[in-house]
């Protein structure tokens, strides 16, 4: 990603307001995401992380506030307008939210199928097919339907659909919760490799320390209604927040912190022990 | 979006030493591929040189369709840059023979089967309504022996949901279903000049039939549905399953007051149904006959036997304990997804107005020859 200049913004919210009844959720709140990073969006429970994605891809309208996306202003863009949004988006729900009627397989046809009508059945099955692959589903996975799959297999049939028409921009709603240690780690893989190969924009929602600290270029907090702070996690650690503190230097921040420095350290080992060889 | 010509997928065909080379140019990515893949499977021969070195952007359906015909008419890419080789290795990695659609069964055996697993979910759908039948009387007999343990809030709750919610549709319903009957009935009688005997009819259908019937499917379609939707996905949240753990009995603390609520206010509800359908026939009477409202509740008063009175009482928390039982046996038996819930709240209500029905003959018969007439 080593482009001229400033980095484009993909992803601009600019003074948002949410709020239910009299529940406030957001107050003035900015984010910008730029292309080709992975931005992690971390916060307490119940401080609208899902509400932000919601109301970026146009299912929550928010009070007030703008925000763009591809540089579209999607709040008030025409339908047309919207529509060529969608089409270089991918979003991955919390519950995978796969359609139950249809298999896995047709599943990940159903954007193509829209966007593109053109395409010939023979090339649908094989994008299908490659997909499902791709993002490590069973080859047998294809024919199967959304409730004979277990709850990992479903996110990844859920990112198999997400990538379905190659986006440059992917929403992922806590990827890893509920997967075992072994499968959130290959996810991780996954999305970095993705990200490397396709130039993919990832605005990711997680819990996940492990997945923060490995492959996050830069973490965004949320906390009192609105971003309190955007950086990368040693930038976060400098800075006197409270939650923030608490959040990556508990017990379990401190556990990921270890992990990856272990790994950095074996990393700087190996190149050492080429440069002398 | 318009999309500058240039940038358009396209490829070209050309003979160099004595080989054939197919040329990419433009975006090979999905927005831009136009007649690109159709072209590409309209290609005749073998052995081509597929040269992608001029290629802009590429993604994986872009690269698929490079390794595809590579691979398929035996070609060799060549020129590929950094980003082109690690995608095309990619899509490589993953052409693996994936199985796409479920084969079809057969159809001679398809049909044979659905049949087969037809009549085994009747049966095993009637067993089990009988086993939870049992399961039912089971706890009721605790609950008796135990009275502490009835639960009498959550009663009183369904007393409101099944009953007082219910007052205002039931009313209206019969309202309209007693100036239909008295309407139609008056038409056909006027024929044999007997329009006073429209009373008659009104009457007696009114309440030996059709206020409890009506009422039966009215409460099936609000209160069964809603029984089984509700224990649905109380089962789907694992709620039913925590309950057990923590001791309570589901069977106590949600299925019999359902159904003891629904059984006590069935007969109320039905018999208000026949009364208020009387009324809407009385209104047609008066001003659409001219029959005045003292002629008519006195010819009311001495052509209902008491008996269609009993009928009423007897059917209404029947039906009311066969509704609340198939709605929340079919609750129960949710296992899989939210889907099953719509299914099962589907079948609680249709399974709950046929047996009504099948009952309600029943009944008709078994009434007739104890001269109930």
């Amino acid at each position: 990603m080593s482009e001229e200049g400033e980095p484009e913004i993909v992803i601009a919210v600019h003074g948002l307001s949410n709020s239910f009844g009299e529940q406030i959720i957001h107050e003035g709140l900015d984010l910008e995401v730029k292309r080709g990073e992975i931005l992690g969006v971390v916060g307490g429970s119940g401080t609208g992380k899902s509400v932000l994605m919601r109301s970026i891809i146009g299912l929550q309208i928010p009070d007030e506030g703008e925000v763009e996306v591809f540089g579209v202003p999607v709040l008030h863009a025409r339908e047309a307008e919207l529509q060529a949004v969608r089409k270089r988006w991918g979003i991955l729900f919390q519950g995978a939210a796969l359609f139950s009627t249809l298999t896995v397989a047709e599943n990940v046809q159903v954007p193509l199928r829209e966007f593109y009508p053109r395409l010939s059945e023979r090339l649908l099955d094989e994008i299908a097919a490659y997909k499902i692959v791709m993002v490590g589903l069973d080859p047998d996975a294809g024919p199967k339907y959304p409730a004979e799959l277990s709850g990992g297999m479903r996110k990844r049939a859920g990112i198999a659909r997400a990538l379905a028409l190659d986006p440059e921009l992917l929403f992922l709603d806590e990827p890893t919760a509920g997967l075992d240690p072994i499968g959130a780690a290959a996810f991780d893989e996954l999305v970095v490799e993705l990200r490397d190969q396709l130039g993919l924009t990832v605005f990711l929602i997680t819990h996940d320390l492990d997945t923060l600290w490995t492959i996050c270029d830069r973490v965004a907090v949320l906390s009192d209604r609105k971003v309190v702070a955007v950086g990368t996690i040693p930038e976060l650690l400098a800075l006197d927040h409270e939650w923030i503190q608490e959040y990556f230097r508990g017990p379990r921040g401190r556990a990921a912190e270890e992990a990856v420095e272990a790994e950095e350290a074996r990393e700087a080992a190996a190149a050492e022990g080429e440069a002398e060889r | 979006m318009s999309l500058p010509m240039s940038n358009v997928a396209r490829f070209s065909e050309s003979v160099e030493e004595g080989r054939r080379v197919l040329r990419f140019h433009g975006d090979l990515v999905l927005p831009r591929l136009g007649v690109l893949p159709t072209r590409l499977e309209r290609l005749k021969g073998k052995g081509f040189v597929l040269d992608v070195a001029e290629v802009g952007r590429m993604d994986t359906i872009g690269a698929w369709l490079v390794h595809r015909t590579a691979k398929e008419r035996g070609g060799e890419i060549v020129g590929a840059k950094n980003g082109v080789a690690v995608l095309l290795r990619q899509v490589a990695k993953a052409d693996q023979p994936v199985k796409v659609r479920p084969d079809p069964p057969p159809a001679l055996t398809r049909v044979l089967d659905e049949i087969g697993s037809a009549t085994i979910l009747a049966s095993q759908t009637m067993l089990g309504l009988l086993a939870f039948f049992g399961a039912m009387l089971i706890s009721l007999g605790q609950v008796f022996r135990q009275p502490r343990r009835f639960r009498i809030n959550a009663i009183v709750q369904r007393f409101e949901v099944v009953g007082v919610h219910a007052f205002g549709i039931i009313g209206l319903m019969s309202f309209l279903v007693g100036i239909v009957i008295a309407q139609q009935g008056a038409t056909q009688l006027r024929q044999f000049g007997a329009e006073v005997y429209t009373i008659n009819l009104i009457g007696r259908s009114s309440v030996k039939e059709l206020g409890v019937l009506m009422t039966a499917i009215m409460v099936a379609g609000r209160s069964g549905s809603s029984f089984a939707a509700q224990l649905g996905s109380m089962k789907l949240a694992e709620e039913v399953a925590a309950m057990r753990t923590i001791g309570v009995s589901p069977m106590e603390a949600l299925v019999l007051p359902r159904v003891f609520a629904t059984v006590s206010m069935m007969p109320l509800l039905a018999f208000y149904a026949a009364i208020v359908s009387i009324i809407g026939g009385g209104m047609f009477c008066w001003i659409g006959l001219g029959i005045p409202p003292i002629t008519f509740v006195q010819r009311t008063r001495d052509i209902i036997p008491m008996t269609d009175l009993w009928q009423l009482l007897v059917k209404a928390p029947m039906f009311g304990f066969i509704i609340a039982i198939t709605g929340c046996f079919q609750g129960m038996q949710v296992e899989a997804d939210a889907e099953e819930v719509g299914l099962r709240t589907t079948t609680a209500v249709v399974q709950g107005i046929f047996l009504v029905i099948v009952l309600d003959a029943f009944f008709a018969v078994f009434f007739t020859s104890v001269g109930w007439l």
